[in-house]
């Protein structure tokens, strides 16, 4: 019980502290996630990130239930995705019910562009914190890696590829390079 | 008690078919407002607004606006559930499968690209993020003049802040003050805190 509710704190925490969702997240879930709680590993957050991305639902819920259901089961998943709602159905009831034109306001705009450069920080930050797991192996560029990340980077910017697709692809391409690697060997 | 089902229904159908991040659900909303007519394409302007303006996922944010629009507050829980039942459902059984199958070598191969791959759309969502924060691209359409592209009082907060966390200034100082040794370097809620805070008082 007290897990559960530790665990619906914590992504209360992370829900009311994050601002457009799924990737503002990622700063915040590393810290919370893997470097105080001890939850999941660097690597599983990557893992259930690039699940997230592509199945059903929003990213920043899938991530929630993940890292839920590997702490305390079905049931953790279910309480950490409604401790990571908690804070929207509060505050946006209260806007919606009293503020509609809450967006509007001066005050609201400058706040949330300051927000935005630090956003802009923090996620880059955790992009090269990531990618020294991702795209190294025992301290070395993984050259399969960093290819695929190139690539995907590329399509991303400059072509209307779905990222359900990237991913998915990347996944395949490494599976199939790395057995035609076991088979010559 | 109609509607609230439907309500329900109509946000389960967004959690279960869009995919990717808060924006993915979208095209669903416009739908919605043709279909129900519970708010008009107008407010989606306004909801997208507040969403990006609130903590909080931001199709979250949406549910629970449109739920709250249209039924009260039995409303705003009823649509969020909706659009998170779907993923709760998926999460659930894709964890089980991938706890049974964790040890094999083909899992551990396609984790090798999907964390790369991950890695780099990461990237990329940091560099639209980027070109919000740190560029003001309109004002350049408008006036064609290099200095107006830049917004410098972001990129001058940016380097503040990345400073800040490469550094540990503060971490320093603090351990200098109470002679105690804190592992810990500053929580990224108060580098959003204090952000929000210096963009309202030099009006970003």
């Amino acid at each position: 019980m007290k897990e559960l509710w530790n665990l619906f704190v914590t992504f209360a925490k992370i829900g009311g502290f994050t601002f457009g969702g799924g990737y503002a997240m990622l700063p915040v879930l590393q810290r919370e996630i893997v470097e105080n709680k001890h939850w999941a590993t660097e690597e599983e957050l990557m893992d259930y990130y690039a699940i997230g991305q592509c199945t059903p639902g929003i990213i920043a819920i899938n991530t929630a239930t993940f890292i839920g259901c590997k702490y305390q089961g079905i049931i953790g998943g279910i309480i950490a995705t409604l401790g990571c709602i908690a804070p929207s159905l509060v505050i946006i009831t209260i806007i919606a019910a009293f503020l509609q034109n809450f967006a509007s306001f001066p005050v609201v705009q400058h706040a949330l562009n300051g927000i935005c450069v630090c956003v802009t920080v923090l996620i880059f930050n955790a992009v090269i914190r990531l990618g020294r797991k991702s795209l190294f192996r025992k301290e070395k560029p993984n050259p399969l890696a960093v290819s695929i990340a190139v690539f995907v980077f590329a399509a991303a910017l400059f072509t209307d590829i779905s990222t359900v697709f990237l991913i998915i692809i990347s996944g395949i391409i490494c599976v199939a390079i790395r057995k035609m690697g076991e088979a010559k060997a | 008690m109609k509607l609230l089902i439907s309500l329900f229904f109509e946000f389960f159908k967004t959690g279960l078919f869009a995919i990717g991040g808060g924006l993915a659900t979208l095209p669903f909303l416009y739908e919605m407002s043709e279909k129900t007519g519970w708010f008009t394409v107008n407010d989606i302007a306004n909801l997208v607004a507040v969403s990006e303006s609130t903590p909080g996922p931001m199709g979250v944010n949406m549910a629970t606006y449109v739920g709250y629009t249209t039924s009260g507050i039995i409303g705003s829980l009823i649509g969020p559930l909706g659009l998170v039942t779907p993923s709760i459902v998926i999460i659930i059984i894709v964890s089980k499968i991938l706890k049974r199958f964790k040890d094999s070598k083909i899992t551990q191969y396609a984790f090798e690209g999907l964390r790369a791959a991950s890695t780099a759309l990461i990237a990329y969502a940091g560099c639209s993020v980027a070109k919000l924060a740190l560029f003001d691209t309109e004002c350049y359409q408008r006036s064609k003049q290099l200095q107006d592209l830049f917004s410098f009082k972001g990129i001058i907060l940016a380097f503040i802040i990345f400073a800040c966390i490469k550094w540990q200034p503060i971490e320093k100082l603090r351990k200098h003050i109470t002679g105690k040794e804190n592992r810990k370097t500053l929580h990224p809620i108060i580098y959003i805190f204090v952000s929000a805070i210096v963009g309202i008082t030099f009006q970003f």
